[in-house]
């Protein structure tokens, strides 16, 4: 379990987060959500370590990061996976090595153990015949994918994605997802992913935070998002047509169900 | 003044942050070797050409400049070895390195920058500058001692061919001669020691400006530039503070 309390961040007098608080959960898919500049990247750079608060503590498990000294704090990366926007695999390393990278710089199994698990977290992402080529010869979906299989290769205990379908299409968007969701709860980690995906929002928001200009404004799961008379909420989740009517629909459904 | 001081902080903090033990010593030893080759070995073929050319017009040059019977002809082969051996072959050399070298290095550690490679080292617990820049430095500061002795070789069968041509007045027996005459074998060590500094120079400001990137794609272009420009500047001062401290 991660837990953010009182975390605010300024910069050059500006405040990007205001005193924000929230439980992310084991085992559940959080989300942290919010308009672009609303602050949802600083939290999550808050969160891991990137960025450090003005104010406020970010517990793992009970220990803060905050205040942990380097070497502590190099321990406890080592219990992380993070899946970046824009994939963030080593350019000059194949599909493989970028999965080997964290394994030999921190495992001491030998190499041939080593390369086994690598072969495994690709076989698990769907990726198994793409370990000899480079980043630059596969495609975006096939990167978040690589990236995913290179973050859990460590077996963490905490995996953040930041814009995990950013630039792909809605079906892998719902590939990336559910590879997501399937991952952490089958090895039990505390995922916290930074997104304005609002398909991503309905299928695997287990726990969603909506961040507005560096506040928390609102804290519930995919179904209560339907319900929710939070004005800010419902402005951003359901700007778009299509989900206003999914949302009438939804209601709809609510209002007309028989009362158990 | 307050921005160089904050920059020269930044550096010294950097180097300290890239300085330490590896942590996985074979992984050091793997990025080396890549570093070695790709910096060093992959800049061979521009020292060779540019050293045989320099080293050929120089000695025309002289040639042609000493028109004097009163100055004998094996001058021109003394004169063209202490050019090459003291100064070209080392930090005019080394200024060319730096466009090549220096480049290279602050545009690949400032596209890692800003497609956030470096990150997510940082997030695996990786010491990102020592993984980084630490190879880089140790490798160049092996090679390009060797670049040098190649760029002294090559410069000095530059004028050995230029003696060889008609019409320049040199004769190969007078060229060779002055090639040996009064030989300083520190002169040498002198441009070796002169050349692992300028190793350091080259790679760990275009380290440093590499990885400071702070942007997108336009501030890696003017990342690689400010490398080049910078360390050019800083060699020329080291080569005044070395000459000083060893030839005088």
């Amino acid at each position: 379990m991660i837990e953010v309390k009182h975390i605010t961040k300024s910069f050059e007098g500006r405040t990007v987060l205001n005193d924000i608080s929230a439980v992310f959960e084991t085992g559940k898919t959080n989300l942290i959500i919010g308009r672009s500049g609303s602050g949802k990247t600083v939290l999550i750079k808050n969160i891991i370590g990137l960025m450090h608060p003005d104010k406020g503590a970010v517990l793992y498990d009970g220990r803060d990061l905050t205040s942990m000294e380097k070497q502590e704090l190099n321990m406890l990366r080592r219990e992380m996976g993070m899946l970046f926007q824009g994939s963030a695999l080593f350019d000059s390393m194949t599909v493989l090595e970028n999965v080997m990278f964290p394994l030999d710089m921190f495992s001491n199994d030998t190499h041939k153990e080593r390369l086994k698990r690598a072969q495994f977290c690709l076989d698990r992402v769907n990726l198994s015949e793409a370990g000899h080529l480079y980043p630059s010869e596969i495609s975006g979906g096939m990167m978040k994918r690589a990236a995913i299989a290179r973050a859990i290769a460590l077996n963490p205990k905490y995996l953040f994605c930041d814009e995990p379908n950013s630039g792909l299409d809605p079906k892998t968007s719902l590939i990336i997802d559910d590879l997501i969701h399937d991952i952490t709860a089958e090895y039990k980690m505390t995922t916290i992913i930074n997104t304005h995906d609002m398909n991503s929002v309905m299928n695997i928001g287990e726990n969603i935070i909506f961040i507005k200009e560096g506040v928390k404004e609102w804290q519930g799961n995919s179904k209560e998002v339907i319900t929710s008379q939070n004005k800010a909420l419902n402005d951003f989740i359901f700007a778009s047509d299509l989900f206003r009517k999914v949302k009438e629909v939804e209601e709809e459904e609510l209002k007309t169900a028989p009362v158990r | 003044m307050n921005k160089a001081l904050h920059q020269v902080g930044e550096y010294v903090m950097l180097m300290g942050k890239c300085i330490s033990i590896p942590n996985r010593w074979s992984m050091f030893f793997k990025q080396l070797i890549k570093e070695i080759y790709k910096l060093g070995v992959d800049s061979l073929w521009i020292v060779v050409i540019i050293s045989i050319f320099i080293g050929t017009v120089i000695a025309i040059q002289i040639s042609l400049n000493i028109s004097s019977p009163l100055i004998p002809k094996f001058t021109i082969g003394y004169t063209t070895r202490e050019i090459i051996l003291l100064e070209f072959s080392s930090s005019i050399m080394s200024l060319i390195l730096a466009g090549k070298v220096g480049s290279n290095i602050a545009s690949e550690i400032g596209t890692m920058r800003v497609t956030e490679q470096i990150d997510a080292m940082e997030i695996m617990g990786v010491n990102s500058a020592n993984f980084l820049i630490l190879p880089k430095m140790v490798g160049m500061m092996i090679f390009i001692p060797v670049l040098v002795i190649f760029s002294m070789f090559t410069g000095i069968l530059g004028g050995i061919a230029a003696s060889h041509s008609t019409g320049t007045g040199m004769t190969p027996a007078s060229f060779e001669y002055g090639l040996q005459f009064y030989f300083n074998e520190f002169y040498i060590w002198y441009s070796i020691i002169k050349s692992v500094v300028y190793a350091f120079i080259i790679s760990s400001i275009a380290a440093y400006f590499g990885y400071n990137v702070k942007g997108g794609a336009l501030e890696v272009g003017k990342a690689s530039t400010n490398a080049v420009v910078m360390s050019s500047i800083m060699i020329l001062l080291a080569d005044v503070i070395l000459t000083n401290l060893m030839l005088t």
